[in-house]
């Protein structure tokens, strides 16, 4: 019998690591070592219901374990064969209990091919992973195609790149195997820096072997014998792994020199990113590496030319490296029979924000945003109404409504104003101001701008400002039209990607909530009630009977008041949390 | 200090302009920031210039000039987080601390840091206390966890 408990991020965040350790005493206690595996694999992706534990053969997936449960589970499921009934998932459609993963309604509809062993192996033993065929398309590479016919099978699957931009993968291999160098670099580009975006990161703490195997395939396509990943530092578990993984391999032959005996070198070391959003960008992230300020330069010269200490470099995304050896041992048309005529495959996305199932999910390319939103989603958390969701993060828009039966893929998201990007989706209910929203994003991109070209760094902190003006309902008609004009030219004029998608956020709100400008402009309100410089709080002295609770239980001690007397909220102080009105039994608090 | 800064400078006894980040790295990871002297002294090592250092430095987000306090918070402003109100925490935690989203404390207890994203989107808002997290915050549960901080 195996127990799979769930490491990824989210999970240990809520006590993952100390029901682990609960799980290996019980265990030991009850002397059953040698029959019970207990393992910590990656995200099995429904992070809303985490931690999770699934266990093995019989697949029963219990939710929102908690330390305490431990010993139940042990002495009911493992030793008796009784499922623990109250840890299982309840349908919210039909309030049945559900035991095996394949039926609840956020599996159904998935795929996974990049997410393949998340959840499913130890992505600290090669053993696992090996188990699972790994290493496998690396060895056929090796001993039956030539470089030339392994990127002919990339090409003709049809897969683009996960990054972003989606550039077809087997093309920019080809180039780059087709510029003579004496040496070339294969690098993963793990900076995900996407706010809200999570699908890199779980990749690498679930299945770190597939992305190496990748890589080395990559490697023999091009002919290039060094690899480097290029991983955020904030993910130390993403590194924990990676090096463990590395190590592995090594051991076993699998990086290293001759591997497999074939003659072909290939070995990988890892990079830190320094926390620099626009060193996602290629160009960007080779000057990092080269130990320069993480600036980008015009392309032509495209890595692939003149890359990483001048030689040609190959980057790609982490998901696109992790789709690459299950394409090489099913095939080119198995993987181009699955998604729409232009964008093949799967894509995860990384669902947050005000969706009942938050967490990691891969679809089909083609399933629409409401087979996503309400199907997989579960819907929009407390029963509110779906408003929006921002695809594509600070470079990406928002689809609403009359989006929802668009297939999702690359070109229809472009076509509707917002873009695939690396497949954060942050959804958005009746609560959320969408002018808010985009200076959310444009803070963001203030903040990230590396400032080498002009149009970025002035005009994204010129746009910043009007929107705060805006939202601080200071806005004025015309600060409307110069919010549009400004965003048109930085998207002309910027240098790299970063610049000339940042304003999009602005213009896809702007193209499909206006009426919410409006509002903060003229009526100078804002229609969600987010923007807290268009709202106070205040107490009806009317409805007030003096209870006390909520200055008791204002964070900053805003609210006075003798008992049974009526209160004040001094305004300078309160910070708008709303702590006071989740409190008042009288509803005495009303936001104005 | 000095001298664990050499020790980590002897181990890139070779290397070029391409080690500047590890090797700026390494030193934050054993010292906990990025001092004067140790710039300094990087400079001396790589032969560069310690004005194009400090450049590089303050371009990446990852580096700090000032010690970390004793309780290191990092507040997660993601997309989720913000639009679950990680902007009223960070407040919060600004007005009760007094001190400002980069600054370390004037006793040296504490240190606020806004970062882009933890990567913990299902458990927001979050934030992070010496690499702790506390996940699915309420205006009310913050209030707690910097009362068991500060013991007030
Ligand atoms: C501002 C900016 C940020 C980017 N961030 C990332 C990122 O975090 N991860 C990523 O894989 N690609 C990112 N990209 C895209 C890369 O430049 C590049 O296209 C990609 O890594 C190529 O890999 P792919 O073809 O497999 O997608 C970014 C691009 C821009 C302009
Ligand atoms: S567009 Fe922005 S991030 Fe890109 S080069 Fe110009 S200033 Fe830098
Ligand atoms: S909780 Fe409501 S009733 Fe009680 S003092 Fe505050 S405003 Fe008045």
């Amino acid at each position: 019998m195996h127990l799979l408990v769930c490491g990824g991020t989210g999970c240990r965040a809520s006590a993952s690591d100390s029901i682990i350790e609960k799980f290996k005493t019980e265990i030991a206690a009850k002397g059953l070592e040698n029959d019970v595996q207990v393992i910590l694999t990656g995200c099995f992706g429904f992070c809303e219901k985490g931690p999770i534990v699934k266990v093995l053969p019989d697949n029963t997936f219990y939710t929102q374990v908690k330390p305490e449960d431990v010993a139940e589970i042990v002495a009911e499921h493992v030793i008796k064969g009784r499922k623990v009934n109250r840890l299982l998932y309840i349908d919210p459609t039909n309030q049945e209990k559900i035991s095996d993963a394949k039926h609840m309604g956020f599996y159904r509809k998935q795929i996974r091919i990049a997410l393949r062993n998340c959840g499913v192996i130890n992505p600290e033993n090669v053993d696992e992973y090996i188990a699972r065929d790994g290493y496998h398309a690396i060895g056929k590479v090796l001993k039956e195609y030539t470089p030339a016919q392994t990127i002919d099978i990339i090409k003709k699957s049809g897969l683009r790149g996960r990054g972003g931009g989606g550039f077809p993968t087997g093309l920019k291999w080809e180039i780059a195997s087709k510029n003579a160098a004496d040496q070339k670099y294969v690098v993963c580009n793990a900076d995900e820096g996407d706010p809200g975006a999570f699908m890199d990161r779980s990749v690498l703490e679930g299945d770190p072997h597939s992305v190496l195997e990748a890589m080395a395939i990559c490697g023999y396509c091009i002919g290039a014998t060094q690899g480097v990943i290029y991983i955020r530092a904030e993910y130390p578990l993403a590194i924990t792994r990676l090096k463990i993984a590395i190590k592995q391999a090594r051991e076993y032959g699998l990086l290293g020199k001759d591997i497999m005996g074939s003659g072909f070198d290939f070995d990988i070391t890892l990079r830190y990113g320094a926390g620099a959003f626009v060193c996602g960008e290629e160009t960007s992230l080779i000057h990092s590496m080269e130990g320069l300020r993480g600036e980008p330069t015009n392309k032509p010269p495209f890595p692939a030319e003149s890359g990483y200490l001048g030689k040609p470099t190959n980057v790609n995304n982490v998901e696109t490296f992790a789709s690459v050896p299950v394409i090489i041992l099913k095939g080119a048309d198995w993987f181009s029979s699955i998604g729409t005529e232009k964008s093949k495959g799967t894509k995860v996305f990384a669902l947050a924000g005000k969706i009942n199932n938050v967490g990691l999910i891969e679809v089909p390319m083609g399933t629409t945003l409401r087979e996503v939103i309400f199907e997989i989603g579960g819907g929009i958390k407390n029963g509110k109404k779906f408003k929006a969701a921002q695809t594509g993060g600070p470079s990406g828009g928002c689809l609403t409504e009359k989006h929802l039966d668009t297939p999702i893929d690359f070109d229809n998201l472009i076509a509707a104003g917002s873009m695939m990007g690396s497949g954060g989706m942050i959804v958005m209910d009746e609560d959320d101001c969408m002018v808010s929203i985009a200076k959310f994003f444009l803070e963001f991109t203030v903040e990230e701008s590396c400032g080498k070209c002009a149009p970025c760094r002035i005009g994204n902190k010129r746009l910043y400002e009007i929107l705060e003006r805006i939202t601080n309902g200071e806005g004025t008609m015309e600060e409307l039209e110069r919010l549009r004009n400004l965003s048109l030219v930085i998207k002309d004029t910027s240098l790299c990607g970063l610049g000339q998608t940042s304003p999009n956020p602005v213009l896809s709100t702007m193209d499909n909530f206006y009426n919410e400008y409006l509002a903060h402009v003229n009526d100078k309100k804002c229609p969600a009630g987010q923007c807290k410089s268009l709202m106070k709080y205040v107490v009806e002295p009317e409805a007030c009977v003096g209870c006390t609770a909520c200055a008791r239980n204002c964070p900053v001690n805003a609210i006075s008041g003798e008992r049974k007397k009526p209160h004040l909220i001094d305004t300078a102080i309160c910070i708008k949390c709303g702590a006071c009105i989740e409190k008042c039994k009288f509803n005495a608090i009303s936001i104005k | 200090m000095e001298n664990r800064i050499e020790i980590l400078l002897d181990k890139y006894s070779h290397s070029r302009r391409d080690s500047l980040i590890p090797i700026l790295q390494d030193i934050q990871e054993e010292v906990g920031y990025l001092s004067e002297e140790a710039i300094i002294l990087v400079g001396k090592h790589l032969e560069m210039p310690t004005s194009k250092i400090y450049g590089l430095a303050t371009f990446y987000n990852q580096f700090r000039f000032e010690p970390k306090g004793t309780f290191h918070i990092q507040v997660c402003h993601g997309t989720a987080c913000h639009m679950l109100g990680a902007v009223s925490i960070i407040d919060f935690i600004e007005k009760r601390l007094k001190i400002k989203a980069g600054q370390t404390s004037r006793n040296g207890k504490y240190s606020l840091e806004v970062v882009p994203c933890i990567g913990a989107c299902s458990q927001s808002p979050v934030i992070s206390i010496n690499g702790e997290y506390h996940s699915k915050l309420t205006a009310e549960r913050i209030k707690q966890i910097l009362i068991d901080l500060i013991g007030e």
